[in-house]
């Protein structure tokens, strides 16, 4: 029997306590295959597993176990991302064994931005099962060898399995216990949506420590540097569950001409540095958005060089 | 009640345009509570249909009718004298007046002059919205009384999701996050344990998901 529930590069890191560093891939909309590859290799050997999304904001991409087959090629440990938005639990099961098969070991399930954002609104919502459901289905798929139907699993699949977490997201006083429900129904990880308003994700950590979630479960804070103003902009007022300060708009405006990327950097920066401190943090996730070729700069400014091996 | 709207009428007049006698048929039952397929909505159509008629040049006769129900065999049969006179009829019930009237009078050329929308009810005047998803196992005790799988728009049994916003749903800020309101009204009522419990995946087999649906009352069949 192994010490490990999946034997995860990323499971190992964070088992043997070393503060963890997850980057993100977005699939190209086409077969692209050496676009994906060229985004890969920027982030080879500068983080401990890519996130590889699931047709993120319901726009149409490679399929995520696809490019995340291709990041295996490549040398990358993917963190295999699934969303409830489009399979039934036929289909979320039969796409577990598929992809285990291939060798992917980490698994963040997530309910998926509705399809009415994205590039296919007249789609039908499929959401037969939950993101919290789907955690326990993965987790008794793993441990008990069952489908969700009761049947046993010839040869179960074992993955390391990740949930998101949005401090930011209404009405906060829930936010903790629903975090708690995650952890419960089976998540061993925790990314965390793009922090920005410090002041409210160290309130929402206080919360998380009291009622010692970060001792049942690996939390790692979310990051993603502002590339402009118009981007922080943006992602106020047209991210639903989004927390932008004025006060950070204020400082890349402050910033001056051309020089707000590098602004945005310094922030990420900083951040990472303090979730390095912050009780109950055990890693980051740096989704560096279509930024990919930024990663190994950003990882060595902020003293996450070199990965641990384990 | 079941809540429909009217088709545009240019899409009605594209049905019929090519017959000479029509048949406006309502309904007294939601959708004239829901003031698109009553008595008075079956008058404006027939107007609305004679005067594109004299626009395009042609003349139309419109019958008009309106039914006790649609969704009932015996009113049905209201219009059996005269619906052979018409050339074609349009229905302005929900969704299964069209049908039974298609399956009682198979030689009749029967359109559908209502969108049905959903089963709610009216919140303000002139206002509607959705309650019920019709799913076959009522579960909305578990939600305070609210149901997330006809209000969510990821039918959410353990929300609420990462979109929810100033109690607005991601979708738009027109759309009120259910699981906000569920929570919220849990928590005001000192019941957030209830929440905290997991909720399995939903058996749908009693939804439409597990094929069309009929119900037997052995009781009253025979």
């Amino acid at each position: 029997m192994s010490e490990y529930k999946s034997g995860s590069n990323l499971e190992k890191v964070l088992k043997a306590g070393h503060f963890a560093f997850t980057g993100e891939c977005g699939p190209p909309q086409g077969a692209n295959v050496e676009k994906l590859r060229e985004k890969a290799q920027h982030l080879k050997g500068m983080v401990d597993a890519v996130n590889v999304t699931d047709n993120q904001t319901a726009v149409v991409r490679m399929s995520s176990w696809a490019a995340s087959l291709i990041l295996l090629q490549e040398g990358l440990e993917p963190n295999f991302q699934m969303v409830c938005r489009d399979r039934n639990r036929l289909a979320i099961q039969s796409d577990i064994l598929g992809v285990y098969s291939h060798g992917i070991r980490n698994m963040l399930c997530l309910s998926g931005d509705h399809q009415k954002f994205g590039n296919h609104p007249q789609a039908k919502n499929v959401y037969d099962i939950d993101s919290m459901q789907l955690i326990h289905a993965v987790k008794t798929m793993r441990d008990e060898g069952k489908f969700l139907n009761g049947e046993q699993i010839d040869v179960p699949p074992k993955l390391f399995i990740g949930a998101a977490c949005n401090p930011f997201a209404d009405p906060f006083e829930f936010r903790v216990y629903r975090l708690a429900k995650k952890i419960e129904a089976g998540a061993d990880f925790i990314q965390t949506q793009c922090i920005y308003n410090m002041d409210k994700f160290r309130e929402f950590m206080k919360r998380v420590v009291d009622m010692g979630l970060h001792e049942k479960c690996y939390i790692l804070a979310g990051v993603t540097p502002m590339k402009s103003v118009g981007m922080a902009r943006y992602m106020a007022k047209q991210v639903p569950g989004m927390d932008v300060p004025d006060s950070l708009i204020k400082r890349l405006q402050g910033a001056g001409k051309g020089k707000a990327a590098e602004e945005g950097i310094r922030f990420a920066i900083e951040q990472i540095e303090e979730f390095k401190e912050m009780e109950g943090i055990a890693g980051v996730h740096l989704m560096a958005i279509e930024w990919e070729h930024r990663v190994p700069e950003i990882a060595e400014r902020a003293g996450m060089l070199p990965r641990p091996k384990v | 009640m079941i809540v429909a709207e009217q088709k545009p009428i240019r899409e009605i007049w594209e049905m019929v345009k090519d017959f000479n006698k029509v048949l406006v048929i309502g309904c007294k039952g939601c959708v004239t509570v829901c003031n698109v397929g009553g008595a008075k909505e079956v008058g404006v159509l027939a107007s609305l249909l004679r005067i594109a008629a004299n626009k395009n040049g042609k003349t139309m006769e419109v019958g008009e009718a309106t039914l006790e129900r649609q969704c009932d065999p015996e009113y049905i049969e209201e219009v059996k004298d005269i619906i052979g006179e018409y050339d074609a009829v349009v229905s302005i019930a929900c969704g299964v007046g069209p049908q039974f009237l298609s399956e009682r009078y198979p030689q009749s050329r029967i359109f559908p002059g209502l969108n049905t929308k959903f089963m709610g009810g009216a919140v303000e005047h002139g206002v509607w919205s959705e309650r019920c998803a019709g799913c076959g196992t009522c579960v909305v005790h578990y939600f305070g009384g609210l149901c997330p799988i006809a209000r969510c728009s990821k039918s959410l049994l353990n929300g609420p999701c990462g979109g929810s916003s100033g109690g607005k749903c991601e979708i738009s800020k027109e759309v009120d996050c259910v699981w906000d309101l569920i929570v919220r009204k849990l928590m005001e009522q000192g019941r957030l344990d209830e929440l905290r419990q997991f909720r399995p995946a939903k058996d749908w087999t009693t939804a439409r998901d597990g094929g069309p649906r009929t119900m037997i009352r052995e009781e009253l069949a025979k």
